[in-house]
C-alpha cells in the first residue's frame, strides 16, 4: 500500500453528543483502489462515521481528509466524485428507476472528464445492478432488495472515485448477494473506485474487503486482512479426527507439522480429518466479548500490533 | 453553461416530470376535483345573492377572491407539506448526495407547485363562467393583471412554504404551523365576506399578510370598475397590492435559501432513520 494515494485520512476524530463521546479517537487511512469494511457491534459509531465522511455531519474535533478535501467543507464539485449509497430510503415512490436514474444521472453530465465519463450510460447501469425487468416498475412497488439494488446504481451512477456504502446488501437474498459482490469486484478492479463499506455480515467482509476495521465503543480496535485480524486473537488452529471410532480434538498453531506427525505414527488410522483456522466470526466475536467484559483498553491494546 | 445553470435545468426538468406523475395520480387527482367540487357548491348556493350597491353577484365577487387565496395556499401548503415530507423519506438526502442537488430540489419545488396551480384554477375559472356572469369582464387587460398578480403572488408565498416546510420538525406538525394560521388569514382576509365588517386592528393584521393582497388583485382583475367602492378606501389600490407582495418576495427570496442551507446541512441518513422509526411509533 506504501507510494498509493491516501484517499481517506482520519486522524483523532472525535464525536461528541453532550456529555457522550460516540467516537473518540478514531484514526484510519484508505488507499487508492483499496476495498475496506467497517465492523462493529450495533451502536459502535459505524453510521457515524461514514457520515462524517460523506460530508452529511459535524464532527466535534480531529482531522479528517476525504479525497484531499475536508469534507465538512466539500463543494460540490467535491461532491460529484464521491458515491453514497445509505442505509433506507422510501422516496421517488411514484418515480421509475430509469427516470430516477436519467434525472439524478444529469447533476454529473457538467463533471464528466474524457478519463471519467460521467454519468454511467443508464441502461448499462440498470443492466449492472440487474433491474431491467423492473426499469419501468413504480418503486413504490420493489420490493426490498430490487429497491436496495436501485440505491447502489444512484450510488455509482456519477462514476464515483469513492465509494461510501452503509449495509449494502441489507435485504438481499443469496443470489443478489452473490451478484452484489461481484458487482464490488467489477468497480474495485475495472474502475478503480476506492470503497469504505460497513455491514453486519461477516462473511461478506471477509469476501470483500482487502481490509477490515473493527470499531468498538467509539475506537478503531483492529485493522488488518481478514487473515491477520484472526492470527492476532489465537495463533492455533483447531485439529480434529478420528481414529478407532474415537475423536480427537487438538488446538496447535502449527498445524501443518503436528498433521504430518499425525499421518507418521498413526498412518491409516486416522480419518475424519479436519483442519480449521479461526474465522473472521471467532476473531470479531472474541474481539467483542474481550471489550464487553474487559473494558475497551485492554481490547485496544490486544489488537495493538495489527495495525500496519 | 455554469454548474448551477445546468443544475437549475434538470430541477425544472425534474418539476415538470413531478407535475406528469402528479396530475396521473388518483391520488392528487380526487384532490383537485374535490376542492374543485366543495367550491363551486358554496358558491352555487348563493348563486342568488347580490351585493349591495352593486349589480354583481356573490360568486363573482367571491371566485376571483378564492382564486388568490388558491394560489396563497397552494403555495404555502404545498412546499410546506413537501419539503416536510421529503425531508423524512430521504428525497432531500438523496438530492445533497448528488452535486448541486439541492439547487435542483428546489427549481423542481418552483416549478412543481405553480405548475400545481394550473389544474385548481382551472377547475374554477372554467366551470365558474359557466355558471356565473360577469367573470373577467375587462378583457385582456384583466388578464394582464391577472398574469402580474399570479407572479408577484408565486414570488411572495413559495419562500414563506419553503421556510416553513424547513422549520417544522416533522410532516404531522406542518398543521399547527402551517395549515392553522394560514387557515385563520384566510377567514379575516377577505377572501369570504368583505374584511370591513371585522375589528379595526384585525384589518390591520390581514394586511401584513399577502393573502388579502392575492385576493385584492385578483378581484382588481376580474371585476368591473364599479366594484372598487366595496374595497377598502374604495379603490383597487394597485401600488399598495405591488408594495406589500413585493416586501415579501424580496424578503422571502432573502430568507428562504438561508433557512433552507440551514435544514440541508443537517440532513443525514441518522435523521431520515430517526424520523423513519418516529413515524412508525404512534403511542409515546
Amino acid at each position: 500500500m506504501e507510494g498509493r494515494e491516501r484517499v481517506i485520512e482520519v486522524h483523532d476524530l472525535r464525536m461528541r453528543y453532550g456529555t457522550v463521546d460516540v467516537l473518540e479517537d478514531v484514526s484510519f487511512e484508505v488507499h487508492s483502489g483499496e476495498v475496506v469494511t467497517l465492523l462493529g457491534p450495533n451502536g459502535a459509531g459505524k453510521t457515524t462515521t461514514i457520515e462524517i465522511l460523506e460530508g452529511f455531519r459535524m464532527r466535534s474535533d480531529g482531522s479528517v481528509s476525504v479525497l484531499g478535501v475536508d469534507p465538512a467543507a466539500g463543494s460540490e464539485d467535491w461532491r460529484a466524485r464521491v458515491g453514497v449509497v445509505l442505509q433506507s430510503w422510501r422516496d421517488h415512490a411514484r418515480w421509475t428507476p430509469r427516470a430516477l436514474l436519467t434525472h439524478l444521472g444529469r447533476y454529473y453530465e457538467p463533471y464528466s472528464t474524457p478519463e471519467r465519463p460521467r454519468p454511467y450510460e443508464i441502461e448499462q447501469l440498470i443492466s449492472m445492478v440487474g433491474l431491467e425487468d423492473h426499469a419501468e416498475q413504480k418503486i413504490r412497488t420493489l420490493s426490498g432488495g430490487q429497491r436496495r439494488r436501485l440505491d447502489v446504481a444512484v450510488g455509482i451512477i456519477g462514476r464515483p472515485e469513492l465509494l461510501f456504502l452503509d449495509e449494502p446488501t441489507a435485504g438481499f437474498d443469496p443470489q443478489a448477494r452473490r451478484e452484489f459482490h461481484d458487482l464490488v469486484h467489477r468497480l474495485s478492479d475495472l474502475e478503480e473506485t476506492t470503497i469504505l463499506l460497513t455491514t453486519h455480515d461477516l462473511d461478506e467482509a471477509e469476501k470483500l474487503a482487502d481490509r477490515i476495521l473493527i470499531l468498538a465503543a467509539g475506537r478503531i480496535v483492529a485493522d488488518g486482512s481478514a487473515d491477520q485480524l484472526a492470527r492476532r486473537v489465537t495463533r492455533d488452529a483447531q485439529v480434529r479426527w478420528s481414529r478407532d471410532g474415537e475423536q480427537f480434538v487438538h488446538a496447535t498453531p502449527d498445524a501443518t507439522s503436528f498433521v504430518r506427525d499425525l499421518f507418521a505414527q498413526y498412518g491409516d488410522e486416522v480419518a475424519d480429518l479436519e483442519v480449521r483456522r479461526a474465522t473472521l466470526e471467532d476473531t470479531y466475536i472474541a474481539m467483542v466479548q474481550q471489550h464487553e467484559t474487559g473494558g475497551a483498553d485492554s481490547t485496544v491494546n490486544a489488537f495493538e500490533g495489527v495495525k500496519s | 453553461m455554469s454548474h448551477t445553470a445546468h443544475a437549475v435545468k434538470t430541477g425544472m426538468n425534474r418539476g415538470w416530470t413531478e407535475f406528469k406523475l402528479s396530475i396521473r395520480s388518483p391520488q392528487d387527482q380526487s384532490f383537485y376535483l374535490f376542492t374543485s367540487a366543495v367550491v363551486m357548491l358554496y358558491l352555487f348556493f348563493n348563486r342568488d345573492d347580490v351585493i349591495e350597491g352593486t349589480t354583481l353577484t356573490y360568486p363573482t365577487v367571491a371566485l376571483p377572491s378564492i382564486i388568490g387565496a388558491m394560489i396563497a395556499f397552494g403555495l404555502i401548503i404545498g412546499p410546506a407539506y413537501s419539503l416536510a415530507m421529503e425531508r423524512e423519506d430521504g428525497t432531500l438526502l438523496r438530492a445533497k448526495a448528488v452535486p448541486n442537488g439541492i439547487t435542483g430540489y428546489v427549481s423542481g419545488q418552483l416549478v412543481l407547485h405553480s405548475l400545481g396551480l394550473i389544474p385548481s384554477i382551472a377547475l374554477l375559472l372554467i366551470p365558474g363562467a359557466l355558471l356565473f356572469d360577469d367573470l373577467m369582464s375587462q378583457g385582456a387587460e384583466g388578464w394582464f393583471t391577472f398574469a402580474w398578480v399570479f407572479v408577484l403572488g408565486l414570488l411572495a408565498t413559495l419562500p414563506i412554504g419553503i421556510i416553513i416546510g424547513s422549520l417544522v420538525p416533522g410532516v404531522q406538525k406542518v398543521g399547527t404551523w402551517g395549515m392553522l394560521p394560514i387557515l385563520i388569514l384566510l377567514g379575516i382576509s377577505g377572501i369570504f365576506a368583505p374584511m370591513q365588517g371585522l375589528w379595526g386592528w384585525v384589518q390591520t393584521v390581514a394586511q401584513i399578510f399577502p393573502i388579502y393582497w392575492l385576493g385584492l388583485g385578483m378581484r382588481s382583475a376580474f371585476l368591473p370598475e364599479e366594484a372598487a367602492a366595496l374595497e377598502i378606501g374604495g379603490s383597487w389600490r394597485t401600488l399598495e397590492t405591488v408594495a406589500v407582495l413585493g416586501a415579501w418576495a424580496i424578503v422571502g427570496c432573502i430568507v428562504a435559501p438561508i433557512v433552507l442551507r440551514r435544514m440541508a446541512r443537517r440532513q443525514s441518513g441518522s435523521v431520515v432513520e430517526a424520523a423513519r422509526n418516529d413515524a412508525a411509533q404512534w403511542v409515546r
